[in-house]
């Protein structure tokens, strides 16, 4: 059963191949067997899942099941879940088991989802690799030697290594199609506001999104038709309705223009990934679309402004963590200004105090407006090149990342790490929406090609995708880790 | 613009994050080389560019000022690290 894709698995279950529990307990078994190499969690809720399963069963026995009833997913444990250790990868929170639920998590219980548990991540979605995980870092199942990426590696890496077929991410600055990349997976980033962000720890709070994480785009349509809509206790949420994307995979690419972005293609890419990527275009054009060149001229200044925009963002949400309410506390404080700085000494790694200190410098008196303003100015550039490009042409294509998953332990510069996203942070400053898709191989790991439209395009997104899936197997290579269980 | 020991720790204390001189003095040169990174912005024109606050510049919506919410102060005290009689426990400030 790990082999299968979730539209699959849920076709099984209604056709009663199997019953949610032997789902959900096949699910629970490999975890249980494979998830000690490759540390893809952090918490599993067994007992409670395999309720939700019997529960499922009841239901479809009934013939009152959701959508998505008794088929085992994933969250990245950035979102929150009532009374179930909601982490975010950080010591910080090492203890705290949420009140309540995130919207998107309700959303999946009322469709039937059983909640497996909750995937590994860098802390508080920090970082490229998932080496930042206050729980260790997590292993690529295609290569045990490398990263999974981040910060959702833990989702894609359990997807990938079939423990489950399919997860929830979060993408500030391509954390969802990135690690998707890095798997062989597919990765979802939906457009800003699509999804809501209630119960979704927050980081950058004007990037941040969450997004499924699956085998195939199909998957991925099926999760998010579930997960979007407007929320009212989010306020940055979009009220428009939600479409059927299931329904819309199957749009012909006839007449489809692709814009290849020039500065994508540049210093600085793996001469394998371009390869990959360039054949995988040349799947498209084969399937009737129409290629062209396009300049996005702002791209270079993408994670220079990201880096100030980000760590700003960050240092304002993560003045909440401050012992009194919730989370880690130091022990014996001597006054109140002694309880906020130990318990936030303690509490956070290296790299989000890192972001921290960037972020208070950049929004402190005399630095707000040659930093904070100026980038938020550059922002607008970036997302009118985009704006531009889609006047032009319908998607634009390149690769998810300039390399494929670099060693665990390699990158131990911050600033050639941050690099590692030069080709998904644009993505998030302006808001649109991007997918990764399995497009071949650089060595033995992974390559993604990545794929944009304009804001709310996730149908023609997701129908590309697809329509990729349907011409090539590349989305159905599965890593050699994990094969000897059945 | 280049970052120094007192700037890392002027930011530590404005964010509460305590930190000693010695691991002050290890974050001055990753600070410096990702704010010298960040520097390339300055080359850019950017007079009169409206800044982007919101990828949909969409400006924040209101709500009718009513009571959405019952109380629910147990609940979200049950994950506190310490209190009594429904308050949160710190240190004392005033002596």
């Amino acid at each position: 059963m790990h082999d299968k894709t979730l539209t699959e698995l849920a076709a099984g279950l209604q056709a009663g191949e199997f019953s949610s529990r032997e789902l959900c307990q096949a699910a629970l078994e490999r975890i249980e067997h494979l998830d000690g190499e490759l540390n893809s969690f952090i918490t599993v809720i067994a007992e409670q899942a395999l309720a939700n399963a019997d529960a499922a069963d009841r239901a479809r026995d009934a013939g009152n099941a959701g959508p998505l009833a008794g088929l085992p997913l994933a969250l990245k444990d950035i979102f929150c879940t009532q009374g179930v250790r909601t982490s975010c990868g950080s010591k910080m929170l090492d203890d705290f088991a949420s009140p309540y639920d995130a919207t998107v998590v309700e959303k999946l219980r009322q469709a039937g989802a059983v909640n497996i548990g909750k995937t590994n991540m860098d802390e508080f979605a920090m970082g490229s690799s998932n080496e930042n995980s206050f729980y260790g870092p997590v292993k690529n199942p295609w290569d045990l030697s490398a990263v999974p990426g981040g910060s959702s590696g833990g989702s894609a890496a359990a997807v990938a290594a079939g423990l489950v077929p399919a997860a929830l991410g979060t993408d500030t600055g391509g954390s969802i199609r990135q690690p998707a990349a890095f798997c062989g997976i597919t990765g979802l980033k939906p457009t800003y506001g699509r999804v809501s962000r209630y119960g979704m720890v927050a980081y950058a709070s004007s990037l941040d999104q969450g997004g499924p994480l699956a085998r195939t785009a199909a998957d991925c349509a099926l999760l998010l038709e579930t997960i979007a809509g407007h929320d009212v206790r989010d306020s940055t949420s979009v009220a428009r309705v939600v479409p059927d994307y299931t329904a819309e995979l199957e749009t012909s690419l006839s007449g489809l223009k692709i814009g290849l972005p020039k500065e994508y293609f540049g210093d600085g890419l793996d001469p394998e990934v371009e390869t990959a990527v360039r054949e995988a275009i040349k799947v498209y054009e084969s399937l009737g679309a129409k290629v062209c060149e396009v300049s996005l001229p702002h791209t270079h200044l993408a994670i220079p402004a990201y880096y100030v925009i980000a760590p700003a963002e960050a240092s304002s949400n993560l003045s909440r963590y401050d012992g009194v309410r919730f989370g880690h506390r130091c022990d014996d404080p001597t006054d109140l200004e002694d309880l906020y700085k130990r318990t936030r000494a303690e509490g956070f790694g290296e790299e989000v105090k890192r972001r921290i200190l960037i972020g208070t410098h950049t929004l402190s008196e005399g630095f707000f407006d040659a930093y904070y303003l100026k980038a938020q100015q550059v922002r607008r550039l970036i997302r009118q090149d985009f704006l531009d490009a889609f006047d032009e042409v319908d998607v634009l294509m390149g690769p998810t990342a300039p390399t494929p998953a670099f060693d665990l332990g390699a990158q131990k510069d911050p600033v050639s790490m941050y690099l590692q996203d030069i080709y998904t942070i644009a993505v998030n400053l302006a808001g649109i929406p991007g997918i990764s898709v399995p497009a071949g191989f650089a060595g033995n790991r992974p390559v993604g090609l990545q794929v944009l439209a304009p804001h709310f395009a996730e149908a023609q997104l997701l129908g590309v995708a697809h329509q990729f899936q349907q011409a090539t197997d590349w989305h159905l290579k599965r890593p050699a880790f994990g094969k000897e269980m059945a | 613009m280049a970052i120094e020991h007192a700037d890392v720790l002027r930011a530590a204390h404005l964010a509460r994050v305590g930190l000693s001189e010695d691991e002050a003095t290890g974050y001055v040169d990753d600070l410096s080389r990702i704010l010298k990174m960040v520097d390339q912005l300055q080359a850019v024109d950017t007079q009169d560019i409206t800044p982007l606050a919101h990828p949909l510049d969409a400006t924040q919506r209101l709500r009718p000022d009513e009571v959405t919410e019952h109380s629910q102060r147990e609940r979200f005290q049950a994950c506190a690290p310490a209190v009594t009689d429904g308050l949160y426990l710190v240190p004392r400030v005033v002596e």
